[in-house]
Protein backbone atom coordinates (compact mmCIF):
# COMPACT_ATOMS: atom_id res chain seq x y z
CA UNK A 1 0.00 0.00 0.00
CA UNK A 2 1.46 3.05 -0.94
CA UNK A 3 1.76 6.15 1.43
CA UNK A 4 -1.28 8.78 1.79
CA UNK A 5 -1.16 12.53 0.91
CA UNK A 6 -3.64 15.16 1.66
CA UNK A 7 -4.59 17.88 -0.97
CA UNK A 8 -6.39 20.60 -0.08
CA UNK A 9 -8.88 21.61 -2.36
CA UNK A 10 -10.44 25.36 -2.08
CA UNK A 11 -11.79 27.51 -1.30
CA UNK A 12 -10.16 29.19 -3.88
CA UNK A 13 -9.36 27.36 -6.67
CA UNK A 14 -9.63 28.26 -10.56
CA UNK A 15 -12.69 25.81 -11.05
CA UNK A 16 -14.74 26.86 -7.99
CA UNK A 17 -17.37 29.36 -8.68
CA UNK A 18 -18.04 29.83 -4.55
CA UNK A 19 -15.67 28.62 -1.75
CA UNK A 20 -15.69 25.04 -0.69
CA UNK A 21 -12.98 23.34 0.60
CA UNK A 22 -12.12 19.55 0.46
CA UNK A 23 -9.54 17.73 1.67
CA UNK A 24 -8.66 15.00 -0.66
CA UNK A 25 -6.81 11.67 0.66
CA UNK A 26 -4.30 10.51 -2.11
CA UNK A 27 -2.99 7.50 -2.91
CA UNK A 28 -0.90 8.03 -6.08
CA UNK A 29 -3.15 9.75 -8.12
CA UNK A 30 -6.28 8.56 -6.84
CA UNK A 31 -9.04 10.01 -4.48
CA UNK A 32 -9.52 7.57 -1.33
CA UNK A 33 -11.23 9.46 0.91
CA UNK A 34 -13.05 13.26 0.87
CA UNK A 35 -13.59 15.57 4.07
CA UNK A 36 -15.62 18.39 2.94
CA UNK A 37 -15.78 21.67 5.23
CA UNK A 38 -18.21 24.74 4.49
CA UNK A 39 -19.16 27.72 5.65
CA UNK A 40 -16.64 30.25 4.43
CA UNK A 41 -19.78 32.45 2.80
CA UNK A 42 -22.13 31.71 5.70
CA UNK A 43 -25.07 35.45 6.17
CA UNK A 44 -27.12 34.54 8.41
CA UNK A 45 -30.33 35.29 6.65
CA UNK A 46 -32.57 32.95 8.53
CA UNK A 47 -31.80 35.01 11.38
CA UNK A 48 -33.10 38.20 9.75
CA UNK A 49 -36.46 36.68 9.68
CA UNK A 50 -37.37 37.79 13.27
CA UNK A 51 -36.54 41.51 12.16
CA UNK A 52 -38.06 42.24 9.24
CA UNK A 53 -41.31 42.18 8.05
CA UNK A 54 -42.78 38.89 6.69
CA UNK A 55 -43.85 40.61 3.62
CA UNK A 56 -40.35 42.70 3.32
CA UNK A 57 -38.12 39.37 4.17
CA UNK A 58 -39.29 38.19 0.60
CA UNK A 59 -36.58 40.04 -0.99
CA UNK A 60 -33.88 38.48 1.68
CA UNK A 61 -35.16 35.33 0.85
CA UNK A 62 -34.29 35.75 -2.98
CA UNK A 63 -30.97 36.89 -1.67
CA UNK A 64 -30.31 33.51 -0.65
CA UNK A 65 -28.86 32.64 -4.30
CA UNK A 66 -27.56 34.60 -6.68
CA UNK A 67 -28.46 31.60 -9.34
CA UNK A 68 -32.15 30.21 -8.45
CA UNK A 69 -33.15 33.70 -6.68
CA UNK A 70 -36.96 33.59 -8.17
CA UNK A 71 -37.12 29.97 -7.31
CA UNK A 72 -36.40 30.98 -3.70
CA UNK A 73 -38.77 34.05 -3.36
CA UNK A 74 -41.66 31.84 -5.18
CA UNK A 75 -40.89 29.20 -2.52
CA UNK A 76 -41.15 31.04 0.55
CA UNK A 77 -44.17 32.90 -1.15
CA UNK A 78 -46.11 29.62 -1.68
CA UNK A 79 -45.29 28.82 2.46
CA UNK A 80 -46.77 31.97 3.50
CA UNK A 81 -49.83 31.49 0.83
CA UNK A 82 -50.45 27.72 2.07
CA UNK A 83 -50.37 29.04 6.00
CA UNK A 84 -52.52 32.02 5.19
CA UNK A 85 -55.04 30.32 3.03
CA UNK A 86 -54.72 32.43 0.12
CA UNK A 87 -56.50 31.59 -3.19
CA UNK A 88 -54.11 33.59 -5.50
CA UNK A 89 -54.69 34.39 -8.96
CA UNK A 90 -54.15 31.91 -11.13
CA UNK A 91 -52.33 34.19 -13.62
CA UNK A 92 -49.72 34.99 -10.90
CA UNK A 93 -49.46 31.29 -10.90
CA UNK A 94 -48.36 31.06 -14.53
CA UNK A 95 -46.26 34.32 -14.51
CA UNK A 96 -44.50 32.61 -11.94
CA UNK A 97 -43.90 29.36 -13.15
CA UNK A 98 -42.99 31.20 -16.62
CA UNK A 99 -40.44 32.76 -14.91
CA UNK A 100 -39.16 29.69 -12.58
CA UNK A 101 -38.63 27.77 -16.21
CA UNK A 102 -36.91 30.79 -17.25
CA UNK A 103 -34.44 31.14 -13.82
CA UNK A 104 -34.07 27.11 -14.40
CA UNK A 105 -32.70 27.88 -18.50
CA UNK A 106 -30.59 30.58 -17.66
CA UNK A 107 -29.49 28.97 -14.42
CA UNK A 108 -28.58 25.63 -16.88
CA UNK A 109 -26.44 27.47 -19.20
CA UNK A 110 -24.70 29.23 -16.80
CA UNK A 111 -23.67 25.65 -15.25
CA UNK A 112 -22.97 24.10 -18.89
CA UNK A 113 -20.73 26.86 -19.56
CA UNK A 114 -18.56 26.08 -16.09
CA UNK A 115 -18.51 23.00 -17.10
CA UNK A 116 -16.75 23.25 -20.48
CA UNK A 117 -14.86 25.41 -18.76
CA UNK A 118 -13.75 22.98 -16.00
CA UNK A 119 -12.43 21.17 -18.72
CA UNK A 120 -10.86 23.26 -20.11
CA UNK A 121 -13.26 23.91 -23.13
CA UNK A 122 -13.51 27.75 -23.15
CA UNK A 123 -14.88 28.72 -26.44
CA UNK A 124 -18.45 26.35 -25.53
CA UNK A 125 -18.35 28.47 -21.90
CA UNK A 126 -18.25 31.42 -24.30
CA UNK A 127 -21.25 30.88 -26.66
CA UNK A 128 -23.56 29.05 -23.56
CA UNK A 129 -22.97 32.46 -21.72
CA UNK A 130 -24.18 34.04 -25.24
CA UNK A 131 -26.95 32.26 -24.95
CA UNK A 132 -27.85 32.85 -21.43
CA UNK A 133 -27.70 36.23 -22.10
CA UNK A 134 -30.72 36.34 -24.42
CA UNK A 135 -32.89 34.69 -21.27
CA UNK A 136 -31.58 37.24 -19.16
CA UNK A 137 -32.23 39.95 -21.66
CA UNK A 138 -36.30 38.48 -21.50
CA UNK A 139 -35.69 38.66 -17.76
CA UNK A 140 -35.02 42.09 -17.67
CA UNK A 141 -37.36 43.38 -19.55
CA UNK A 142 -40.05 41.89 -17.71
CA UNK A 143 -39.01 41.74 -14.15
CA UNK A 144 -36.34 44.59 -14.46
CA UNK A 145 -34.12 42.48 -12.47
CA UNK A 146 -31.45 40.29 -14.82
CA UNK A 147 -30.40 37.88 -11.96
CA UNK A 148 -32.34 39.25 -8.94
CA UNK A 149 -36.05 39.49 -10.02
CA UNK A 150 -38.19 40.74 -7.57
CA UNK A 151 -41.03 39.93 -8.67
CA UNK A 152 -42.62 37.64 -6.30
CA UNK A 153 -44.85 39.15 -3.52
CA UNK A 154 -47.43 37.76 -0.99
CA UNK A 155 -50.63 37.36 -3.08
CA UNK A 156 -49.39 37.69 -6.52
CA UNK A 157 -46.36 39.08 -8.85
CA UNK A 158 -45.55 42.73 -8.46
CA UNK A 159 -45.70 43.10 -12.41
CA UNK A 160 -47.61 41.71 -15.30
CA UNK A 161 -46.29 40.79 -18.83
CA UNK A 162 -48.51 41.93 -21.86
CA UNK A 163 -49.50 39.33 -24.19
CA UNK A 164 -47.34 41.61 -26.98
CA UNK A 165 -44.30 40.73 -24.71
CA UNK A 166 -45.48 37.00 -24.10
CA UNK A 167 -45.56 36.17 -28.18
CA UNK A 168 -42.06 38.12 -28.64
CA UNK A 169 -40.31 35.73 -26.04
CA UNK A 170 -42.07 32.69 -27.06
CA UNK A 171 -40.54 33.55 -30.47
CA UNK A 172 -37.33 34.21 -29.06
CA UNK A 173 -37.05 30.96 -27.25
CA UNK A 174 -38.55 29.12 -30.46
CA UNK A 175 -35.08 31.06 -32.30
CA UNK A 176 -32.89 29.83 -29.70
CA UNK A 177 -34.03 26.37 -29.56
CA UNK A 178 -31.85 25.60 -32.68
CA UNK A 179 -28.63 27.35 -30.73
CA UNK A 180 -29.90 24.94 -27.88
CA UNK A 181 -29.27 22.23 -30.06
CA UNK A 182 -26.06 23.07 -31.65
CA UNK A 183 -24.67 23.59 -27.98
CA UNK A 184 -26.29 20.44 -26.40
CA UNK A 185 -24.82 18.40 -29.32
CA UNK A 186 -21.01 19.41 -28.03
CA UNK A 187 -21.90 18.26 -24.88
CA UNK A 188 -23.88 15.11 -25.73
CA UNK A 189 -22.30 13.60 -29.25
CA UNK A 190 -18.65 15.23 -29.15
CA UNK A 191 -15.99 12.50 -28.70
CA UNK A 192 -13.62 14.44 -26.24
CA UNK A 193 -16.62 15.38 -24.14
CA UNK A 194 -17.50 11.45 -23.76
CA UNK A 195 -14.27 10.40 -22.97
CA UNK A 196 -13.76 13.10 -20.71
CA UNK A 197 -17.00 12.19 -18.64
CA UNK A 198 -17.77 8.85 -19.67
CA UNK A 199 -17.56 6.22 -16.68
CA UNK A 200 -16.51 9.03 -14.43
CA UNK A 201 -17.99 9.87 -10.84
CA UNK A 202 -20.14 7.07 -10.77
CA UNK A 203 -23.08 7.43 -8.16
CA UNK A 204 -25.17 4.07 -8.19
CA UNK A 205 -29.27 4.63 -7.82
CA UNK A 206 -29.03 3.02 -3.97
CA UNK A 207 -26.22 5.24 -3.19
CA UNK A 208 -28.05 8.06 -4.75
CA UNK A 209 -31.51 7.17 -2.69
CA UNK A 210 -29.57 6.10 0.56
CA UNK A 211 -27.32 9.45 0.80
CA UNK A 212 -30.25 11.83 -0.17
CA UNK A 213 -29.19 13.13 -4.15
CA UNK A 214 -31.91 15.21 -5.42
CA UNK A 215 -32.17 17.36 -8.90
CA UNK A 216 -30.22 15.85 -11.50
CA UNK A 217 -27.67 14.07 -9.32
CA UNK A 218 -30.51 12.00 -8.35
CA UNK A 219 -32.05 11.48 -11.69
CA UNK A 220 -28.59 11.13 -13.43
CA UNK A 221 -28.50 7.67 -11.52
CA UNK A 222 -32.38 6.97 -12.16
CA UNK A 223 -34.45 7.92 -9.62
CA UNK A 224 -36.94 9.86 -10.97
CA UNK A 225 -37.63 12.70 -8.41
CA UNK A 226 -38.94 16.54 -9.37
CA UNK A 227 -41.00 18.54 -7.57
CA UNK A 228 -42.24 19.64 -10.53
CA UNK A 229 -44.31 16.70 -10.83
CA UNK A 230 -46.29 17.82 -7.34
CA UNK A 231 -48.02 20.55 -9.38
CA UNK A 232 -47.02 23.51 -7.58
CA UNK A 233 -48.14 26.84 -9.16
CA UNK A 234 -49.37 26.43 -12.40
CA UNK A 235 -47.04 23.07 -13.25
CA UNK A 236 -50.49 21.16 -12.24
CA UNK A 237 -51.69 22.34 -15.62
CA UNK A 238 -49.14 21.59 -17.79
CA UNK A 239 -48.03 17.99 -19.30
CA UNK A 240 -44.21 17.32 -18.74
CA UNK A 241 -41.88 14.62 -18.12
CA UNK A 242 -38.88 14.53 -15.50
CA UNK A 243 -35.66 14.00 -17.95
CA UNK A 244 -33.59 10.72 -15.98
CA UNK A 245 -30.74 9.14 -17.35
CA UNK A 246 -29.47 5.88 -15.85
CA UNK A 247 -25.73 5.79 -16.17
CA UNK A 248 -24.85 7.84 -12.87
CA UNK A 249 -21.90 9.42 -14.00
CA UNK A 250 -20.62 12.99 -15.17
CA UNK A 251 -21.89 12.62 -18.52
CA UNK A 252 -25.63 11.67 -17.04
CA UNK A 253 -25.94 14.13 -15.23
CA UNK A 254 -24.58 16.63 -18.15
CA UNK A 255 -27.49 15.14 -20.19
CA UNK A 256 -30.22 15.44 -17.81
CA UNK A 257 -29.54 19.49 -17.89
CA UNK A 258 -28.67 19.76 -21.05
CA UNK A 259 -32.07 17.93 -22.18
CA UNK A 260 -34.00 19.77 -18.90
CA UNK A 261 -33.65 23.15 -21.17
CA UNK A 262 -35.74 21.75 -24.00
CA UNK A 263 -38.20 20.67 -21.26
CA UNK A 264 -38.18 23.94 -19.98
CA UNK A 265 -38.77 25.69 -23.13
CA UNK A 266 -41.72 23.03 -23.19
CA UNK A 267 -43.40 24.25 -20.47
CA UNK A 268 -42.86 27.72 -20.86
CA UNK A 269 -44.30 27.80 -23.86
CA UNK A 270 -47.41 25.79 -22.62
CA UNK A 271 -47.85 28.58 -20.18
CA UNK A 272 -48.09 31.37 -22.82
CA UNK A 273 -50.34 29.40 -24.52
CA UNK A 274 -52.60 28.39 -21.49
CA UNK A 275 -52.45 31.90 -19.45
CA UNK A 276 -55.90 32.81 -18.53
CA UNK A 277 -56.50 36.90 -18.34
CA UNK A 278 -57.04 38.42 -14.82
CA UNK A 279 -55.53 40.05 -11.92
CA UNK A 280 -51.66 39.15 -10.92
CA UNK A 281 -52.50 39.92 -7.20
CA UNK A 282 -54.50 40.52 -4.05
CA UNK A 283 -54.81 42.37 -1.08
CA UNK A 284 -53.48 40.62 1.62
CA UNK A 285 -54.14 41.58 5.46
CA UNK A 286 -53.12 39.51 8.69
CA UNK A 287 -49.96 38.26 9.19
CA UNK A 288 -49.12 33.92 8.97
CA UNK A 289 -49.91 32.21 11.64
CA UNK A 290 -48.78 28.44 11.56
CA UNK A 291 -46.33 26.58 10.24
CA UNK A 292 -45.57 25.10 6.98
CA UNK A 293 -42.93 23.28 4.49
CA UNK A 294 -42.60 24.99 1.22
CA UNK A 295 -41.22 22.42 -1.80
CA UNK A 296 -40.25 23.30 -5.02
CA UNK A 297 -37.78 22.60 -7.53
CA UNK A 298 -34.66 24.41 -8.09
CA UNK A 299 -32.50 24.06 -11.13
CA UNK A 300 -30.16 21.88 -9.09
CA UNK A 301 -32.81 20.07 -6.90
CA UNK A 302 -35.31 20.26 -4.19
CA UNK A 303 -35.70 23.24 -1.32
CA UNK A 304 -37.12 23.07 1.30
CA UNK A 305 -38.48 26.01 3.31
CA UNK A 306 -39.80 25.83 6.62
CA UNK A 307 -42.06 28.70 8.19
CA UNK A 308 -43.09 29.14 11.13
CA UNK A 309 -45.12 32.37 11.89
CA UNK A 310 -46.78 33.42 15.75
CA UNK A 311 -49.82 35.55 14.07
CA UNK A 312 -47.26 38.62 14.26
CA UNK A 313 -45.66 40.50 11.83
CA UNK A 314 -42.06 39.16 12.04
CA UNK A 315 -41.84 35.29 11.20
CA UNK A 316 -40.88 32.80 14.38
CA UNK A 317 -38.58 30.60 12.00
CA UNK A 318 -37.21 30.21 8.91
CA UNK A 319 -35.62 27.65 7.70
CA UNK A 320 -33.85 26.43 4.29
CA UNK A 321 -32.54 22.83 2.76
CA UNK A 322 -31.07 23.82 -0.36
CA UNK A 323 -30.22 21.22 -2.71
CA UNK A 324 -26.21 21.53 -2.97
CA UNK A 325 -26.59 20.82 1.13
CA UNK A 326 -27.98 17.52 0.39
CA UNK A 327 -25.94 16.96 -2.36
CA UNK A 328 -22.71 17.25 -0.34
CA UNK A 329 -22.77 13.57 0.72
CA UNK A 330 -23.45 12.35 -2.61
CA UNK A 331 -20.50 14.27 -3.78
CA UNK A 332 -18.44 13.09 -1.22
CA UNK A 333 -19.24 9.39 -2.16
CA UNK A 334 -18.63 10.42 -6.18
CA UNK A 335 -15.21 11.65 -5.65
CA UNK A 336 -13.96 8.09 -3.95
CA UNK A 337 -11.96 6.61 -6.79
CA UNK A 338 -11.63 8.80 -9.11
CA UNK A 339 -8.17 10.60 -10.40
CA UNK A 340 -7.21 13.95 -8.96
CA UNK A 341 -7.22 15.33 -12.18
CA UNK A 342 -11.27 14.57 -12.53
CA UNK A 343 -11.96 15.88 -9.11
CA UNK A 344 -12.76 19.50 -10.50
CA UNK A 345 -15.35 17.69 -13.38
CA UNK A 346 -16.47 15.70 -10.61
CA UNK A 347 -17.18 18.69 -7.90
CA UNK A 348 -18.58 21.15 -10.98
CA UNK A 349 -21.34 17.80 -11.98
CA UNK A 350 -23.00 18.57 -9.12
CA UNK A 351 -23.48 22.22 -9.84
CA UNK A 352 -22.66 23.16 -6.11
CA UNK A 353 -23.90 26.70 -5.19
CA UNK A 354 -22.35 27.28 -2.02
CA UNK A 355 -24.19 30.98 -1.20
CA UNK A 356 -27.29 28.46 -1.14
CA UNK A 357 -25.65 25.80 0.95
CA UNK A 358 -24.68 27.91 3.35
CA UNK A 359 -26.97 30.86 3.58
CA UNK B 1 -15.53 14.64 -38.72
CA UNK B 2 -16.10 15.66 -35.03
CA UNK B 3 -12.49 17.79 -35.94
CA UNK B 4 -14.29 19.77 -38.80
CA UNK B 5 -17.26 21.01 -36.91
CA UNK B 6 -15.54 23.73 -35.36
CA UNK B 7 -14.04 24.88 -38.79
CA UNK B 8 -17.65 25.78 -40.05
CA UNK B 9 -18.09 27.85 -37.01
CA UNK B 10 -14.96 29.22 -36.90
CA UNK B 11 -15.54 29.87 -41.05
CA UNK B 12 -18.62 31.44 -40.37
CA UNK B 13 -17.70 33.22 -37.07
CA UNK B 14 -14.98 35.31 -39.73
CA UNK B 15 -17.85 36.65 -41.83
CA UNK B 16 -20.24 37.74 -38.86
CA UNK B 17 -19.99 40.50 -36.38
CA UNK B 18 -18.53 39.83 -32.82
CA UNK B 19 -20.89 38.81 -30.55
CA UNK B 20 -20.12 41.33 -27.83
CA UNK B 21 -21.13 44.25 -26.83
CA UNK B 22 -19.38 47.13 -26.99
CA UNK B 23 -19.36 48.54 -23.74
CA UNK B 24 -18.08 51.57 -22.72
CA UNK B 25 -18.18 52.88 -26.54
CA UNK B 26 -22.01 51.59 -26.22
CA UNK B 27 -24.04 52.76 -23.51
CA UNK B 28 -25.52 49.24 -21.83
CA UNK B 29 -29.15 48.52 -23.32
CA UNK B 30 -31.20 48.70 -20.25
CA UNK B 31 -35.15 48.66 -20.64
CA UNK B 32 -38.11 50.56 -19.25
CA UNK B 33 -38.70 48.03 -16.24
CA UNK B 34 -34.69 47.70 -15.19
CA UNK B 35 -34.66 49.01 -11.80
CA UNK B 36 -31.42 51.49 -11.70
CA UNK B 37 -31.56 53.31 -8.62
CA UNK B 38 -34.27 55.41 -7.15
CA UNK B 39 -35.48 58.96 -7.61
CA UNK B 40 -37.36 61.72 -5.68
CA UNK B 41 -39.14 64.81 -6.26
CA UNK B 42 -38.65 66.58 -2.62
CA UNK B 43 -42.15 68.52 -3.95
CA UNK B 44 -43.89 65.48 -3.35
CA UNK B 45 -42.75 63.89 -0.21
CA UNK B 46 -45.17 64.33 2.73
CA UNK B 47 -42.45 62.66 5.34
CA UNK B 48 -44.69 60.07 6.20
CA UNK B 49 -41.81 58.05 6.68
CA UNK B 50 -43.35 54.84 4.50
CA UNK B 51 -40.74 54.33 2.78
CA UNK B 52 -38.19 54.13 5.57
CA UNK B 53 -40.62 51.74 7.15
CA UNK B 54 -40.93 49.18 4.24
CA UNK B 55 -37.15 49.38 3.08
CA UNK B 56 -35.90 45.86 4.15
CA UNK B 57 -31.86 47.26 4.24
CA UNK B 58 -33.13 50.01 5.85
CA UNK B 59 -31.30 51.96 3.38
CA UNK B 60 -33.52 55.07 3.46
CA UNK B 61 -34.10 57.41 6.53
CA UNK B 62 -36.29 60.22 6.92
CA UNK B 63 -36.40 62.86 9.21
CA UNK B 64 -39.39 64.24 10.14
CA UNK B 65 -38.20 67.85 11.71
CA UNK B 66 -35.42 68.40 9.79
CA UNK B 67 -37.58 68.01 6.31
CA UNK B 68 -35.10 65.87 4.58
CA UNK B 69 -34.71 62.57 2.98
CA UNK B 70 -31.65 60.32 3.07
CA UNK B 71 -30.75 57.44 0.92
CA UNK B 72 -27.64 54.70 1.33
CA UNK B 73 -27.16 54.01 -1.86
CA UNK B 74 -24.37 51.23 -0.75
CA UNK B 75 -27.23 50.04 1.36
CA UNK B 76 -29.90 50.11 -0.88
CA UNK B 77 -30.52 46.65 -3.06
CA UNK B 78 -33.01 48.48 -6.04
CA UNK B 79 -36.01 46.27 -4.82
CA UNK B 80 -38.61 49.28 -5.39
CA UNK B 81 -40.67 48.63 -2.50
CA UNK B 82 -40.45 52.36 -1.33
CA UNK B 83 -41.85 52.98 -5.20
CA UNK B 84 -44.37 50.73 -4.36
CA UNK B 85 -45.62 51.91 -1.16
CA UNK B 86 -44.96 55.94 -1.76
CA UNK B 87 -48.32 57.29 -1.09
CA UNK B 88 -47.68 60.08 -2.82
CA UNK B 89 -45.93 58.65 -5.66
CA UNK B 90 -42.84 60.88 -5.17
CA UNK B 91 -40.51 58.27 -5.95
CA UNK B 92 -39.55 56.79 -8.63
CA UNK B 93 -37.50 54.29 -10.35
CA UNK B 94 -34.44 55.31 -12.88
CA UNK B 95 -33.73 52.91 -14.93
CA UNK B 96 -29.87 53.80 -15.21
CA UNK B 97 -27.57 52.36 -12.71
CA UNK B 98 -25.78 54.31 -10.13
CA UNK B 99 -21.90 54.89 -11.28
CA UNK B 100 -19.10 53.69 -8.85
CA UNK B 101 -18.95 55.56 -5.56
CA UNK B 102 -17.31 55.25 -1.99
CA UNK B 103 -19.34 54.53 1.39
CA UNK B 104 -19.65 58.33 2.26
CA UNK B 105 -20.40 59.40 -1.48
CA UNK B 106 -23.44 57.24 -1.67
CA UNK B 107 -25.04 59.01 0.93
CA UNK B 108 -27.83 61.59 -1.54
CA UNK B 109 -29.76 63.47 1.30
CA UNK B 110 -32.75 65.60 -0.32
CA UNK B 111 -34.85 68.52 1.48
CA UNK B 112 -38.49 67.87 1.30
CA UNK B 113 -41.47 69.95 1.49
CA UNK B 114 -42.99 68.07 4.29
CA UNK B 115 -46.38 67.66 5.05
CA UNK B 116 -49.07 69.60 3.45
CA UNK B 117 -50.90 70.36 6.02
CA UNK B 118 -50.52 73.97 6.06
CA UNK B 119 -52.26 74.70 2.80
CA UNK B 120 -54.74 71.55 2.50
CA UNK B 121 -55.10 71.17 5.98
CA UNK B 122 -55.81 75.15 6.72
CA UNK B 123 -58.63 75.24 5.17
CA UNK B 124 -60.43 72.55 6.93
CA UNK B 125 -58.90 73.48 10.40
CA UNK B 126 -60.41 76.69 9.75
CA UNK B 127 -63.61 75.70 8.87
CA UNK B 128 -63.36 72.82 11.79
CA UNK B 129 -62.60 75.37 14.67
CA UNK B 130 -65.55 77.83 14.04
CA UNK B 131 -67.18 74.58 14.23
CA UNK B 132 -66.17 73.44 17.90
CA UNK B 133 -66.90 76.95 19.09
CA UNK B 134 -70.12 77.06 18.13
CA UNK B 135 -71.35 73.88 19.72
Amino acid sequence: MSKQITVPFGPQHPVLPEPLHLDLVLEDETVVDVIPSIGYVHRGLEKLVEKREYTEYVFIAERICGICSFIHSQTYVQGIEQIMGLEVPERATYLRTIWGEYSRLHSHLLWLGLFADSMGFESVFMNAWRLREHILDDLEATTGGRVIQGVCKVGGVRKDITPEKLDEMLKGLRGMEHELNDLTNVFLNDSSMKHRLRGVGVLKKEDAYVLGAVGPTARGSGLAIDIRSTGYGALGKINFKPVVEYDGDCYARCAVRAKEMFTSIDIIEQCIKKIPDGPVDMKVTGAPDGEYFSRTEQPRGEVIHYIKGNGKKNLVRHRVRTPTFTNIPPLVTLLKGVDLADVPVVVLSIDPCIGCAER
Amino acid sequence: MTLFENTKIVISSLFTRPATLMYPAKPAKKTANTRGHVTINPAGCITCRTCQRKCPTQAINVDVKEKTWEIDNMRCVVCAVCVDTCPTTCLTMDNQYRPAMTARGGIEKVTVAGPKKKEPAAAPANGAKPAEKKE
